[in-house]
């Protein structure tokens, strides 16, 4: 029997949208200090919810840029530290890096930021495809309950969810939008 | 001492070699059946309650393997009988494929010195055609019948070369001997380690077609034409072979076959798994040839059930299937799953019992296998209502290698007598 | 949510046999996923790290055992190789004191290939690691017919299909020894395309129709009509001193692919082969050379990837049990 929940809407469609474009102009405006030029830039999504986040941050980001900047998704299945707690995910998707990313500025993108494990399995995947120049995270939203040293440079909206309580982002269609999940008996 | 006077009372009494199957009492003295009727006790005797169970002939099972001598560590005499008298079997014969071979007078000597030694039930050895069972040269049969041979068989092998299996019937002919075949062309069986047909396709094991026992029968029948000598197949398993039998015994040839209780309860979907407890020579076979099987005993082709008990220590049996040792044991299941055939309306009580009792005996020239007045009190008392499970590990043989276990079977032992002795009592061996 | 628990919970790839529609597909999934590695500068993930596999080979295989040894290598298993002689086993108990042996070793995961059928089952029955077939007699060869599945699966498109479902496939030439047909015919089934099996008649396993639901044809010509994939099966040297077949030369008349026989199959039909190949035995090279048609060196490929979602797979299923 899979567990029922309780999903509390946190930030509707419309609101998730408009916090990724605040997102994407406040990085516009003010780049990371000592960071290279725009066209030494690209963004990475890791999968499954940043890849939705990073392709409309990306999108927007471009538009004021006026020119295009690489994309990429990171599937990092194979490098998380929980095979022997929580099983082999079969449905895994794929890795597209079709860019060389040696000697470049990362933007590496996820929905939401919790204990930080996921973020350390993308480093290490990303660090078999090259030796970025720098890597800055940006997340969708912090919800604390960090268990690794890891802290964003972009965050859309920290909040602090109650015990028992998680954050997802939701991304039925093109209705993206963000949730407090608390699991029901 | 013992009490040698016992009367049995109220019991069902099913003697099919005198058509009897009353409700009646039976009264043993000495070891011999002295009346069967309405009996009142003498004094001094031992009486058993009966009431609501079958009193049949001990037993006659005409294909056992004992293992002594040679292979003591599978089973030996004195374990073989017990296993059994615990089946309700009383008088067993024994095939010659021991170490040394039972090929020779002295042998036949120690195995009779053995049985009566340690032994609790009748064994009867079998003599080997061909010297070491080689298919060579024929063995003394003269002598061994006179040691006390009871048939003739290469058992475990077939006699392939058809001159020597025509001498082989011309010479036993003269003294009115019993051939009893292991009917399979050995170039037809090849590797094979189980029935050819669906399920092997599938395990992707090499298979062993019906026809390898088919062809060597009809040899053998054509030879059994030609020398008019008393010819027995053993452990029949194939439609095919059961009915060449049976038009032979139609055209009045002396020919006579057998069947276990696993080959007419069993198919080859028993071995899915690789279960080498389901691996015997010839193997369990296709729906279709058990079904003629049923149809073979039904029919009184197939006179005789006997087990090929065969037991093997667990190295050989836990290995790959196809290095596991051929062979099943069956003496403590014999009866039971052969009390099916009765439950599914193939045969009779009587005609079922007559394939483990009379008929035998009768083959084998041996006074036993009836509830004769004046005959030895060889009898089997079972509760022909009580279920039970088998359980390898409950069996009193010294190996465990039954493809039955587990399985939820009727008819239950209570008392084996040889001789008017208590062999075996339930619960209390 | 979909999640390792309802996919994929079983502890030992033994065979095709018994495997859902399902399962298949969350292996293949999961081979896909791992192909990219493979096409990677750094060839490695950290999936398996402290995780043993054991590779015990009683028959000679060094493709199958290189790809294995990959495989498990490239998710940053610690992978040992085991070769033992075929003629030093003669007794099952061998065998099952290596196997107590190794586990004492406490290996995660132990392929093993061994030249009689229902090995794996056996042993499953008696020791505690994962098991995967490698290839066990006659009987099955999961990861060979997965990695086929796979090979099948990229190129429906260029078939035109968007599904096995209503595939034809031939597996043909030497069918009763081989447990490459034998798998996958298994797991075509349960996909649902449409198998035949074409080859002489002695080396056709018996009752192949019932046993296999496939279609039984003697003659290449008339089992390739129509097919839209043709998977040759390698003929065995032994198989020609014996009386199954009378010579080399009739069976390359008769049973060998060429280019006017595979003109009998679909316009588009791939050619398979399992490996290693005898050129001008059962298939003519350039018919085996041939980039449009051959897909021989991406099942080569394909096998690595399958190898790995299977060590991956069976890794993490004990969480589970």
């Amino acid at each position: 029997m899979s567990p029922t929940f309780h999903d509390e809407q946190l930030l509707s469609p419309a609101e998730t949208l408009a916090l990724i474009d605040a997102l994407a102009a406040r990085l516009h405006a003010s780049p990371p200090p000592r960071s290279l030029p725009w066209e030494e830039w690209v963004v990475i999504g890791i999968r499954r919810g940043g890849a939705r986040v990073a392709e409309r941050l990306w999108e927007r980001l471009c538009q004021r840029l006026g020119q295009k900047i690489p994309i990429g998704f990171l599937d990092i299945t194979f490098y998380r530290d929980d095979l022997d707690t929580i099983g082999p995910n079969p449905v895994v998707g794929a890795t597209d890096l079709q860019m060389e990313i040696d000697d470049r500025q990362v933007i590496l993108v996820d929905d939401v930021l919790y204990t930080g494990r996921t973020i350390r399995a993308a480093m290490n995947a990303l660090f078999d495809y090259g030796r970025p120049e720098s890597v800055d995270l940006l997340v969708l939203v912090d919800r604390g309950g960090r268990q690794l040293p890891i802290q964003p440079h972009h965050v859309g909206l920290v909040i602090q969810p109650a015990e028992g309580e998680f954050i997802k982002l939701l991304d039925s269609g093109e209705k993206m939008h963000v949730v407090r999940r608390r699991l029901q008996e | 001492m013992e009490n040698r006077s016992v009367l049995i009372q109220g019991g069902r009494v099913l003697d099919p070699a005198h058509g009897r199957d009353e409700t009646a009492d039976l009264l043993v003295v000495d070891g011999v059946i002295q009346a069967v009727g309405r009996l009142e006790a003498p004094a001094h005797c031992t009486v058993v309650q009966a009431d609501g169970l079958v009193l049949a002939p001990g037993l006659v099972d005409m294909h056992v393997h004992l293992r002594e001598p040679g292979h003591e560590y599978k089973e030996d005499i004195a374990s073989g009988c017990r296993a059994a008298a615990a089946g309700g079997v009383t008088a067993m014969a024994a095939m010659p494929n021991t170490q040394p071979v039972t090929d020779d007078p002295s042998v036949v000597g120690y195995i009779l010195e053995r049985a009566k030694s340690t032994g609790l039930v009748r064994v009867f050895p079998i003599g080997a055609i061909t010297k070491g069972l080689k298919g060579e040269m024929l063995t003394e049969m003269g002598l061994l019948l006179r040691a006390g041979c009871v048939a003739f068989s290469d058992d475990g092998r077939p006699v392939t070369d058809s001159g020597v299996m025509r001498r082989a019937l011309e010479y036993a002919r003269m003294f009115g001997a019993l051939l009893i075949q292991h009917a399979e062309d050995l170039s037809l069986v090849g590797n094979g380690c189980m029935h050819e047909g669906v399920v092997a396709s599938r395990l992707g094991l090499p298979g062993i077609p019906s026809a390898a026992e088919s062809v060597l029968v009809d040899r053998d029948l054509r030879l059994v034409a030609l020398t008019g000598s008393r010819y027995h197949v053993a452990h029949l398993s194939s439609g095919d072979a059961m009915r060449a039998v049976a038009q032979a015994r139609a055209q009045q040839l002396p020919v006579s076959c057998e069947v276990t209780p696993h080959h007419f309860s069993l198919t080859d979907e028993a071995v899915l798994g690789y279960d080498t407890d389901a691996k015997m020579s010839p193997p369990l076979r296709s729906q279709a040839d058990r079904a003629a099987l049923l149809e073979g005993l039904a029919q009184g082709i197939i006179t005789v059930i006997a087990t090929d008990h065969a037991p093997h220590d667990e190295e050989n049996k836990r290995v790959e299937f196809c290095c596991a040792a051929n062979g099943v044991i069956g003496l403590e299941t014999l009866l039971p799953v052969s009390l099916e055939l009765v439950r599914d309306g193939v045969m009779s009580l009587s005609d079922c019992i007559a394939a483990m009792s009379c008929n035998p005996a009768r083959l084998l020239g041996i006074p036993h296998g009836t509830l004769g007045v004046g005959q030895a009190a060889d009898m089997v008392l079972f509760d022909p209502e009580e279920t039970w499970t088998v359980d390898a590990r409950q069996l009193r043989s010294k190996s465990k290698n039954t493809c039955f276990h587990g399985r939820r079977v009727k008819g239950r032992v209570k008392q084996t007598w040889v001789a008017g002795r208590s062999v075996y009592r339930d619960g209390h061996d | 949510m979909r999640s390792a628990g309802t996919l994929w919970t079983r502890k030992h790839l033994l065979g095709m046999e018994g495997l859902s529609r399902e399962e298949i597909g969350a292996l293949l999934d999961t081979a896909v996923s791992l192909r990219e590695v493979n096409r990677r500068d750094i060839k490695k993930v950290p999936t398996l790290r402290g995780k043993t596999v054991i590779n015990l080979f009683y028959e000679n295989s060094t493709r199958t055992r290189t790809s294995f040894e990959l495989a498990g290598k490239r998710m940053s298993a610690d992978v040992v190789n085991m070769s033992v002689a075929s003629s030093s086993v003669k007794k099952g108990e061998t065998l099952l004191d290596t196997l107590a042996n190794l586990q004492a070793m406490n290996p995660d995961v132990v392929v093993i290939r061994h030249p009689e059928s229902g090995v794996l089952e056996f042993l499953a029955r008696h020791l505690d690691a994962a098991l995967v077939n490698a290839g066990d007699g006659r009987h099955e060869h999961p990861t060979q017919a997965l990695l086929d599945l796979l090979t099948i699966q990229d190129q429906l498109p260029l078939l035109g299909q968007s599904r096995f479902a209503g595939l034809v496939v031939a597996i043909c030439g030497d069918v009763l020894h081989s447990r490459v047909a034998r798998s996958n015919a298994i797991g075509l089934q349960t996909l649902g395309a449409e198998v035949r099996f074409v080859g002489p008649a002695t080396l056709m396993p018996s009752q192949a129709a019932e046993a296999f639901g496939a279609t039984v044809y003697h003659r290449l010509e008339e089992g390739l009509a129509g097919a839209q994939v043709v998977m040759m099966l390698r003929l065995q040297n032994e198989r020609m001193n014996s009386s199954y077949l009378p010579s080399v030369r009739e069976y390359a008349e008769f049973w060998g692919l060429n280019r006017a026989r595979l003109r009998q199959a679909a316009p588009n039909a791939i050619v398979m082969h399992p490996g290693p190949i005898n050129r001008g035995v059962e298939i003519a090279s350039d018919v085996a050379d041939d980039p449009e048609r051959s897909v021989i060196l991406e099942q080569v490929a394909n096998g690595l990837a399958v190898r790995m979602a299977a060590l991956y797979l069976l890794c993490g299923a004990g969480v589970r049990r």
